[in-house]
């Protein structure tokens, strides 16, 4: 009831006060409000969740807070919305939001038809199916017949009825509204498969009662790039967010991170790295933003290895490793321009 | 103003004339204002690069739908889609108006009892539902149903019915070539059992004779469908569920979801209706049934005759409210997957086509129509119903 009532005010909103000007500059906007307002999800461990304390972490989390580093010097300006799929996309085309970083897929139709823009992808994602154990499934071929649950207003939805119209499998959805409730329902036994983002099975498969009765199926139905999204036609708050990423990409690929980012600008000689660090040039200025903006964010976040390690690494209850989401150097996919 | 007035009167002074200046006045108004926020809007989503128009109707969904009654799969527009939640709306709306009545004048009656228990009984019922949010009520009859019952591996079988957490599985009848002499024999029927109704009663009138003319019209039906039936040569085959690795395939299904947010609704819109009820019952004067009786009328001819005439007159607006109530609340069953018009149309359309405007104009128009429909009805009923004053 919640979410519609927002649904239909965010609406209102959207006719109402579009007209201030699509393009404004958000950074100007942000920099005179003095906190950036970041648009996150209801709890999914790992990337946008919080604690018993209203402390807000996760992947999704930081890619705001290094934002704010790079833009006030300080990580911790940043105040969240809690929104649930649906409500994503209206909360930031209506300017409630400035930064959309809820574990959203990019995909052609809503970069090119609902007035927004993918900066680029802060974790590479799939779409997987869990089940239990005990039903004894090794393949999701296997799944002929089954019920599947998962969550409103996401592109799993469509990602599962193609995935079992390709394979001429029957089956029988339950489509919950929010997560938590889909989540319910497969653990209470209304539904023999669980199907979401595979990071967020692992997450959610934390939060049962008995994860070890529940397994993950190998196969990778669909490709998701997650990653923050803004507001079309704003180029430099888009390029804002986008290099804030970069940074923390390439720091990784340079060794920089949070605890020798400080001795690295005084005493390192690679050009490369004093780039980076501000300590050769003014590479902010381009964006409009200080000169240490790279290394507020290296400082106050960290490098994407360390993001990843305190947020979804194997140490850590959600427990995914670094697969595809490894430097190129690596084995993995995350190659980052240069900065210079 | 029906007589002309003297044609020296000023175009302005004649209050005719000015009212209708204002009118027109207003009237301009509100339409400049409707048309320069509809600009703004169109503008404001062209500039920001958000596609409009109501084109994706046509365009296939592709997301399948738990519950249709009309043919529907994947390759389905959108359209179609729509057309499919608005069908789910309607019909726990219906049902769950009709359930909530049962319920509502059922229990509106025995908290009215003179036996202690019943009436206690009726207002434990009446003031827990009462007082707890209708979405946690579904929340746990949804979850409370899934609990109780056994997995789809251990369901309880009784012939070819099974019940399991996926639902009640019964055999789905499938009406072969001869089905429609039933239906014709069973209309026939109908008009029949209408037509005895109709002459019993102006037999009563006329001679103050009483014949039993509902059962007997009840019997009509009952049977003479069932020999049509006979006669056509059983035209109806049933398609019979069985167990399967997952779930129980084939036959007709009452998913969980639907038992769910159909008890919500009923249960708790029932428990309004009965303090309608109750209020409408109490607002007929005791001297009413004391007149009665002393006419010699039994109990049961009192209430219908006597005091369930009059205090229809007082349940029958606010009931409307409880109804239009009922028919808005059915949008809570998006929470337990019951795929309805705001589930389908507002969640999952809106996701994926991200047409914000156009989709929650079309649920706000159905809704809208809906409860005008109910509206409308109710308003008709009730002035049929009202004190025909001599």
């Amino acid at each position: 009831m919640k979410s519609n009532v927002g649904k239909i005010l965010s609406t209102a909103a959207i006719a109402a006060t579009i007209s201030t000007g699509a393009a404004a500059a958000t950074l100007d906007d942000v920099k005179s409000k003095g906190f950036i307002q970041c648009g996150v999800s209801t709890g999914v461990p790992g990337f946008s969740n919080a604690d018993s304390n209203g402390k807000w972490s996760g992947i999704d989390v930081d890619a705001c807070r290094a934002v704010s580093a790079a833009i006030f010097g300080d990580a911790d300006k940043v105040k969240y919305t809690p929104l649930s799929a649906k409500e994503r996309f209206t909360a930031l085309q209506s300017g409630e939001i400035d930064i959309l970083s809820r574990n959203t897929t990019w995909t052609y139709t809503r970069d090119a038809s609902l007035g927004l823009d993918f900066t680029t992808t802060n974790f590479y994602d799939g779409q997987g199916f869990m089940v239990r154990k005990d039903l004894g499934v090794s393949s999701a071929m296997e799944l002929d017949g089954a019920t599947v649950c998962t969550e409103q207003g996401t592109t799993t939805e469509l990602n599962m009825a193609d995935f079992f119209r390709k394979h001429k499998l029957e089956y029988v959805p339950v489509v919950v509204q929010k997560a938590d409730e889909a989540l319910s329902a497969y653990a209470s036994g209304r539904c023999d498969v669980y199907t979401t983002d595979k990071s967020g099975l692992a997450a959610h498969r934390s939060k049962l009662s008995d994860p070890n009765e529940h397994v993950i199926l190998t196969e990778t139905i669909s490709k998701e790039p997650l990653g923050p999204v803004v507001r079309h036609g704003d180029n430099q708050w888009k390029d804002i967010v986008t290099w804030s990423l970069f940074v923390q990409i390439n720091a990784e690929e340079m060794g920089i991170s949070s605890e020798n980012v400080a001795k690295i600008k005084a005493e390192s000689t690679d050009p490369g790295i004093r780039r980076l660090v501000g300590a050769e040039g003014k590479m902010g200025e381009a964006l409009g933003l200080g000169s240490d903006w790279a290394y507020n964010i290296i400082a106050e976040v960290g490098n994407y290895g360390e993001v990843f390690e305190r947020n979804v690494g194997p140490d850590t209850r959600v427990g995914l490793p670094r697969g595809v989401n490894n430097l190129w150097t690596e084995g993995g996919v995350l190659y980052a321009p240069p900065v210079r | 103003m029906s007589e002309k007035t003297t044609t020296n009167t000023s175009f302005f002074n004649d209050a005719g004339n000015r009212a209708l200046l204002f009118q027109v006045v207003l009237l301009t108004a509100v339409v400049a204002i409707g048309y320069y926020l509809f600009h703004n809007l169109q503008a404001n989503l062209q500039d920001q690069g958000i596609s409009t128009g109501f084109a994706f109707l046509n365009e296939p969904a592709g997301f399948p739908i738990l519950i249709h009654l009309i043919e529907y799969t994947e390759a389905g527009t959108y359209g179609r889609a729509f057309l499919v939640a608005l069908i789910n709306t309607m019909l726990i709306s219906f049902i769950g108006i009709a359930l909530a009545t049962i319920i509502g004048v059922v229990m509106g009656l025995a908290r009215l009892s003179q036996n202690w228990l019943v009436a206690k009984l009726a207002t434990v019922y009446i003031e827990t539902l009462r007082n707890i949010p209708l979405l946690l009520q579904m929340f746990f009859w949804y979850f409370a149903v899934l609990a109780a019952l056994p997995h789809p591996r251990d369901s309880i079988i009784f012939g070819d019915f099974f019940l399991n957490k996926r639902g009640i599985y019964s055999p789905n009848p499938i009406f072969e070539d001869g089905f429609g002499v039933v239906i014709f024999g069973f209309l026939a029927c109908v008009v029949a059992a209408i037509a005895l109704i109709v002459w019993a009663k102006k037999r009563q009138t006329r001679t103050g004779e009483w014949f039993p003319a509902y059962w007997t019209s009840f019997a009509i039906i009952i049977f003479g469908t069932i020999i049509c039936y006979l006669l056509a040569g059983s035209p109806v085959t049933f398609d019979l569920p069985e167990a399967s690795r997952f779930n129980v395939k084939g036959g007709m299904v009452l998913v969980p979801e639907f038992v769910a947010v159909l008890v919500a609704l009923s249960t708790y819109t029932g428990a309004f209706i009965a303090e309608i009820v109750r209020a409408g019952i109490l607002s007929v004067s005791w001297g009413q049934t004391e007149a009665a009786r002393s006419l010699g009328m039994r109990d049961s001819i009192t209430q219908r005759l006597i005091v369930l005439p009059q205090a229809l007159r007082v349940i029958i607006p606010p009931l409307t409210s409880q109804y239009l109530n009922l028919a808005k609340n059915s949008s809570l069953g998006a929470a337990i997957a019951y795929p309805e018009l705001v589930a389908v149309v507002m969640g999952t359309t809106l996701n994926q086509t991200g047409q914000a405007i156009e989709t929650i104009g079309l649920c706000m128009l159905v809704y809208g129509s809906l409860s005008l429909s109910i509206s409308f009805f109710m308003n008709w009923y009730n002035k049929k119903m009202s004190l025909v004053e001599r």
